[in-house]
């Protein structure tokens, strides 16, 4: 296994399109890197860059301190998961899985070994003899997984590997991929617009947008603590709610007025706003929809931030409630636990947690306070 | 309209239906089944106003005639060389080219499909003297070489095999050179295997023009024993200008290597036209 360095890449095409601008990460050894982000951002990009399969147009790729860059991919020591799978449809699932130690020569008796151990990993061993048309979208997935795993690669990459899949097929492959990754204690680059892949799977995440690395962090930390408007609007499902909001200063409180509602903001984020000089300016608003509630408790404690809203949709989710409704023709969602009797038309008191609430600035949208 | 109604309106629109393809089975199979029967006529019957359709004795005199006019022998081992070495070239040069126009970047790339583009549009008789001068200059000609050379590359079968290329996805290409093949290795070991299908309907294809390629033949090789059958059956018809019942008893005899090839590349042959849309 093996640690690698991006160092200033970027990756722009001969019509002048930059779609990877000044990438910059240091992935240790053993880690499990999730690149997130909207379609065109530039994650497939990348990593088809550490593979070999795009070139670099400046900047650095290093793999276990050596620079690779003008490195061939088959001398990368780098094995890739595609998103199609890109199985060999001529040859059985034995014969893909061994194609890479035949070429690099090896005793047939170790390949024998090595892809059977594989196989036995990832439950394949009574389809060696198929051909990849005769199996399913999961048998193909875990045939693609087998003949990355019998490479024993410094870096395994993955390049939306389970998109393919039915929602709870994908469920069970992201707790095997996990597994793996436990197992084999191998450093993986993934790839994925499926923000639940990239919360569950990775030790750090990387969002990206428009080609540009927006934050790299922990799940907890990028969910807690997004450091823009982007990366709050894209992690978190349902995604945050947000809405313009007006800093004042009103008997020696920082409160935040939009929507005819007035809330009251707690000390550190009033601190905050004043101490940047947002008194008087429009910001933004953020709150994550599990944070806005509906029950007694949370009127009573966080009554200086309650709203009423007008209840446009209701969706029962079993363990927890969405309650659609508009501030300001905004879409709002209220994530209640429990179960609640409000219904569409009703209108409904709800409480913000002043603990959660997130401020952006409206211009930079970059986080002021969270 | 009730069911009995609805029935009847469906059998009878699959009777024309049916009626409009014996129609057109038969056109087609009229001249192969004359030049059958007129093989086992005299002269005289070939020539009678109104025709004959049966023989009233089968000759097979024709037959011996035919094959004493010609040498058979020669002709057969010159068609099948030519059609071999041609079918090797189309499809290991065609496949090469077409795996090179459809999957690798190179400067000019464009322009030169274009070239091989225009190529194939130009009518075929445009390269003869050319063609017949470069092999006269180095004394190719009245060889089996001579008859290989204008099928050594195949502007058809490069387009023919770009399109195949094209139809694989570029992963299966990239998830090669990961596995540790070089730009030839994957061609070999992994792309080419997934186009048999197309090389297969491109050797039929060149195997069926080759077999029916007279002018070149005719102009490059003079010699009777360099001859392929077209040409030597053309050449009958020069000495025996009346005679027909020979000269389909010639052509019959000439026709035996294709049926075999039609009848072992059955499959590919209809998969073929149905590739080019021709079905």
């Amino acid at each position: 296994m093996a640690s690698v360095q991006l160092k200033n890449v970027c990756k722009k095409y001969p019509n002048g399109y930059e779609a990877v601008k000044d990438f910059n990460l240091d992935i240790e050894d053993k880690e499990f890197i999730i690149f997130v982000g909207p379609s065109g951002c530039g994650k497939s990009t990348t990593l088809r860059m550490v593979a070999g399969l795009e070139d670099i147009s400046s900047g650095e790729l290093i793999i276990d301190g050596k620079v690779v860059n003008d490195v061939e991919p088959k001398d990368r020591d780098i094995a890739m998961v595609f998103q199609s799978y890109a199985l060999y449809p001529h040859m059985t699932v034995y014969d893909n899985m061994a194609f890479s130690l035949k070429l690099k020569k090896v005793p047939k008796e170790e390949i024998d070994k090595k892809v059977r151990e594989a196989a036995r990993i990832l439950d394949l061993e009574k389809l060696l003899d198929r051909k990849p048309r005769a199996l399913s979208g999961g048998q193909r997935q875990r045939v693609a997984m087998g003949r990355a795993i019998v490479r024993s690669p410094k870096v395994f990459l993955m390049d939306e590997p389970l998109s393919n899949l039915d929602a709870k097929l994908r469920g069970q492959m992201r707790v095997e991929i996990s597994k793996l990754h436990q197992r084999l204690g191998s450093t993986i680059i993934y790839v994925t617009h499926d923000q639940t892949e990239a919360m569950t799977l990775g030790t750090r995440i990387v969002v990206m947008k428009d080609g540009i690395v927006q934050q790299i962090d922990t799940p907890q930390n990028l969910y807690d603590h997004p450091c823009n408007k982007f990366v709050a609007g894209f992690i978190g499902s349902p995604q945050m709610n947000m809405i313009d909001a007006a800093a004042a200063e009103e008997n020696g409180k920082v409160v935040l007025k939009f929507a005819g509602q007035t809330i009251v903001l707690n000390e550190n984020r009033a601190k905050a706003l004043k101490e940047g000089g947002y008194i008087g300016k429009t910001v933004t608003l953020g709150i994550r929809p599990e944070d806005v509630s509906a029950d007694e408790e949370a009127l009573e404690k966080f009554a200086n931030s309650t709203f009423e809203a007008e209840v446009r949709v209701y969706e029962m989710l079993g363990a927890t409630s969405l309650l659609h409704f508009d501030l300001d023709n905004t879409g709002w969602v209220a994530s209640l636990s429990g179960r609640t009797d409000a219904r569409p038309g009703d209108k409904v008191r709800l409480a913000m947690d002043t603990e959660k609430i997130h401020i952006f600035d409206h211009e930079t949208e970059k986080t002021i306070v969270d | 309209m009730n069911n009995s109604s609805l029935e009847r309106a469906r059998k009878i629109r699959t009777a024309g239906i049916y009626a409009f393809f014996i129609i057109g089975s038969i056109v087609m199979i009229f001249p192969f089944v004359w030049m059958l029967l007129t093989s086992f006529k005299t002269v005289e019957e070939s020539m009678m106003v109104p025709p004959t359709i049966l023989p009233a004795a089968w000759q097979l005199k024709n037959f011996t005639d035919a094959m004493a006019s010609l040498p058979f022998g020669a002709l057969y081992k010159n068609t099948l060389l030519m059609i071999f070495w041609r079918v090797v070239c189309a499809v290991v040069f065609s496949s090469m080219a077409g795996y090179a126009f459809a999957k690798l970047n190179f400067k000019g790339k464009d322009l030169l499909f274009s070239i091989v583009l225009v190529q194939q549009m130009l009518p075929s008789q445009i390269f003869i003297t050319p063609q017949y001068q470069m092999l006269a200059k180095v004394g190719l000609t009245n060889s089996i070489f001579g008859l290989v050379f204008p099928g050594l590359v195949s502007a058809f079968g490069t387009f023919f095999m770009r399109q195949a290329y094209l139809g694989i996805p570029n992963e299966i290409a990239e998830a090669a050179y990961l596995d540790g093949c070089n730009q030839w290795q994957s061609f070999v070991k992994v792309m080419a295997p997934l186009t048999t299908a197309s090389m297969a309907a491109l050797a039929v294809f060149t195997a069926v023009f080759a077999y029916g390629d007279l002018m070149w033949p005719l102009i490059v090789n003079t010699d009777l024993n360099l001859m392929t059958l077209s040409s030597g059956l053309a050449t009958l018809r020069g000495q025996f200008s009346t005679n027909f019942p020979v000269m389909m008893a010639g052509s019959l005899l000439a026709m035996i290597p294709m049926v075999v090839l039609y009848l072992f590349f059955q499959k590919q042959f209809i998969e073929g036209v149905a590739m080019t849309g021709g079905k």
